[in-house]
């Protein structure tokens, strides 16, 4: 078994992507990403990473040049963060519509105004819709293993879909975490060569990015989303090699202590760490409380969500991101995934951390007492923000 | 003339990658010029296309007039997607992923994606040095959308957002000087062309090729829907665009300017505008004060060619 070292997060992601070998990294540094692309540039500049690394001009060119060099075959890797990522917005739909496996990690910040350079999931929410796969991680540990699987899944035939893999900005990021590094060797058996077979060479010319008309737009579309339905049944299996392969499982939804019980915190992120110890805490003082994770957030994971959801009568959802004039997004569509059951539970909208704020255990452990206390009334508040000084 | 096909296959490469049965206008300089641009690019070639009248007009799904790999994304973003397509290659024939060849990445897009929206891009792709042929069709508006002003429209001249009223005499600025800004990034080759002249246009476009890093191309693409002109005189007007001094033809190697064309005495503007109702709200006067500043700059660039 590997040794378990301590390093910062964004430098272990670096070295995750040294070890798939990527031909092509294009960037544009912007914090809290900043250190993944500088050790990036770092390895290329030293020899020890045979990449062409292009330092674009903007993130939009960032996801433009990936686009290209993924469409002319190369396996392709960028980062960005908050309005990065929304400066490449237009450009993520082409990726994903044009079927192009490129692999991002996505660390999560706030969005402007007011300016802020700290975390929360405003970037990855406003990306939502773009086609992309999202997988939101943990720890230091799924950041190193997300990315690796993040390749297998963009690059298999079958997905042929880009993939994120979202991280919290500086409360991830930029902390040193115990990790253990996969073999190299491993690694390099896990992951097959990228063999897309549409790509742009003169040997056998394809046409990419056409223009269509209303009488074939929908059919592509449809095509598109045919082949998104496909796509966790392949993630699922990629991750259960992964686990035969390196000994840690991945699920798209993730339970903790939730066996039997009436309540559960659903959280995404890396949030999700300091609830599990609120949960512990409160369970000792015989709460009835239990933890829910949603790692995979497209495609959502309806059927994996229900099943988890089964007798529980009250969701309390932490949002790290507000949309504005309505509520949570993951409260939303938990709420969605959940109006078809017949028993269905109350589903409570909480919003906080936003902008970087802290939420302690403590914070946690109100936030979960708040949920438990009014489980049966609906008072006309769509949401809750939590920790505001008013 | 009865032996033109014998000697004229000779200069010309009769392979059409930009296949004929696509969806120009009646008269499109533009296509004209895409399709003798497309005949120096040879078979290894990849093009990237931005989005604009050529995007449109060339591949409407399920059909392509492109006999090329050819991709198209968004509208600003030509020159980053082929630095990727180009990097792509490079990085995977020196890992031996695919045969090591020679292959042409070309980036083709009008003035709009050009000289307004795309030119960050072009500006980074530039800057990094990257092994690719940039070539701008200038039909002078954004044509694809319905004849809107760019910064390639000339002055004076009317469009749907710089209308000719009266308060306003068409276009109030002067055409932004790309092919300047193109040579201010110390790129090895910059040149202008004309579909009206097809062997120089061909040249030029493999010698953009053949140099070592970035190459820029202006051509002078007529738009006979959006310059309301007749649709038989596109080629009429790139000659008269040259001889008048309103687009001159020159190359700029490594620094070097050379002129593809000095007519001996230039023609009066008038004789150019005139064939063309985006001009027609113009007095003599206000052409004649256009005239000016159009002889002024062509006999500075005279000058910068005989310099250096």
């Amino acid at each position: 078994m590997s040794k378990r070292v301590g390093v910062e997060v964004s430098i272990a992601l670096g070295d995750a992507v040294k070890m798939v070998n990527p031909d092509v990294i294009a960037a544009y540094p912007i914090t809290p990403q900043t250190h993944i692309v500088e050790h990036l540039a770092e390895l290329v500049a030293q020899g020890e990473l045979d990449a062409e690394y292009v330092p674009v001009e903007s993130e939009h060119s960032a996801m433009s040049a990936c686009l290209g060099s993924a469409a002319a075959g190369a396996r392709t890797f960028t980062a960005t963060a908050g309005q990065g990522l929304e400066l490449m917005h237009e450009v993520l739909y082409v990726a994903s519509g044009m079927r192009l496996p490129i692999v991002m990690a996505v660390v999560n910040r706030a969005l402007s105004a007011p300016l802020s350079v700290w975390g929360d999931h405003s970037d990855a929410m406003a990306v939502r819709d773009t086609g992309w796969i999202q997988i939101f991680t943990e720890n230091g540990q799924e950041v190193v293993d997300q990315t690796i699987c993040a390749f297998k899944i963009a690059e298999h035939h079958d997905v042929l879909f880009p993939v994120m893999v979202h991280l919290d900005g500086f409360h991830l990021s930029h902390v040193i975490e115990p990790i253990e590094m996969p073999d190299e060797k491993k690694v390099c058996e896990y992951l097959p060569a990228n063999t897309n077979p549409f790509t742009l060479h003169p040997s056998k010319p394809i046409a990419m990015g056409d223009f269509a008309p209303p009488v074939v737009f929908t059919e592509a579309k449809w095509a598109q989303e045919k082949a998104m339905l496909g796509v966790k049944k392949v993630i699922n299996e990629i991750w259960d090699e992964f686990a035969v392969k390196f000994g840690r499982t991945y699920k798209p939804v993730e339970c903790y202590k939730c066996e039997g019980v009436k309540n559960v915190l659903v959280t995404m992120g890396s949030y999700s760490e300091t609830a599990m110890t609120a949960v512990d805490n409160l369970r000792e003082k015989g709460e009835d409380i239990g933890l829910i994770r949603i790692r995979l957030w497209r495609p959502f994971p309806f059927e994996e969500l229900r099943a988890v959801l089964k007798g529980v009568e009250n969701v309390i959802v932490l949002d790290r991101s507000i949309s504005p004039g309505a509520s949570g997004t993951v409260a939303s569509e938990i709420k969605s995934a959940m109006y078809t059951e017949k028993e269905k539970p109350t589903v409570k909208s909480y919003i906080g951390g936003l902008g970087g704020r802290d939420i302690t255990v403590e914070g946690f452990e109100d936030l979960i007492k708040d949920g438990i206390s009014d489980r049966n009334e609906y008072n006309g508040i769509e949401f809750q923000m939590v920790g505001v000084r008013e | 003339m009865q032996n033109l096909s014998i000697y004229a296959s000779r200069l010309v490469d009769k392979a059409e990658p930009f296949a004929p049965g696509h969806r120009a206008c009646i008269g499109c300089g533009e296509a004209l010029a895409v399709r003798l641009a497309a005949k120096a690019f040879g078979p290894n070639t990849i093009v990237v296309n931005a989005t604009g009248c050529m995007e449109i007009v060339a591949s409407q799904l399920p059909y392509t007039s492109w006999e090329l790999p050819w991709i198209h994304t968004l509208f600003e973003n030509a020159a980053a997607v082929a630095s990727g397509v180009e990097v792509g290659l490079k990085a995977q024939m020196r890992k031996g992923k695919i045969p090591q060849e020679d292959i042409n990445v070309v980036a083709i897009a009008g003035d709009g994606g050009t000289f307004d929206i795309g030119l960050q891009a072009l500006s980074g792709a530039l800057e990094r040095g990257h092994n690719f042929l940039y070539i701008c069709f200038d039909n002078e508006a954004y044509m694809n959308t319905g004849k809107q002003r760019s910064s390639a429209t000339p002055f004076g001249a009317s469009t749907t957002t710089s209308p000719a009223g009266k308060a306003q005499s068409g276009q109030t600025s002067w055409k932004k000087n790309m092919p300047e800004i193109a040579v201010a990034h110390n790129i090895p080759y910059v040149a202008t062309a004309s579909h009206s002249y097809p062997f120089d246009l061909i040249e030029k476009v493999k010698k953009g090729l053949s140099v070592k890093g970035p190459a820029y191309i202006q051509v002078y693409s007529a738009c006979p829907t959006g310059w309301r002109c007749d649709t038989d005189i596109s080629v009429k007007l790139g000659r008269l665009a040259v001889e008048t001094g309103a687009y001159p033809l020159y190359e700029v190697e490594n620094g070097k300017y050379k002129m593809s064309l000095v007519p001996e005495k230039l023609k009066p503007l008038s004789e150019y505008t005139s064939l063309q109702r985006r001009f027609r709200h113009l007095k003599p006067d206000e052409i004649t004060g256009i005239e000016a500043r159009l002889v002024e700059e062509f006999n500075r660039l005279v000058e910068k060619a005989k310099c250096l």
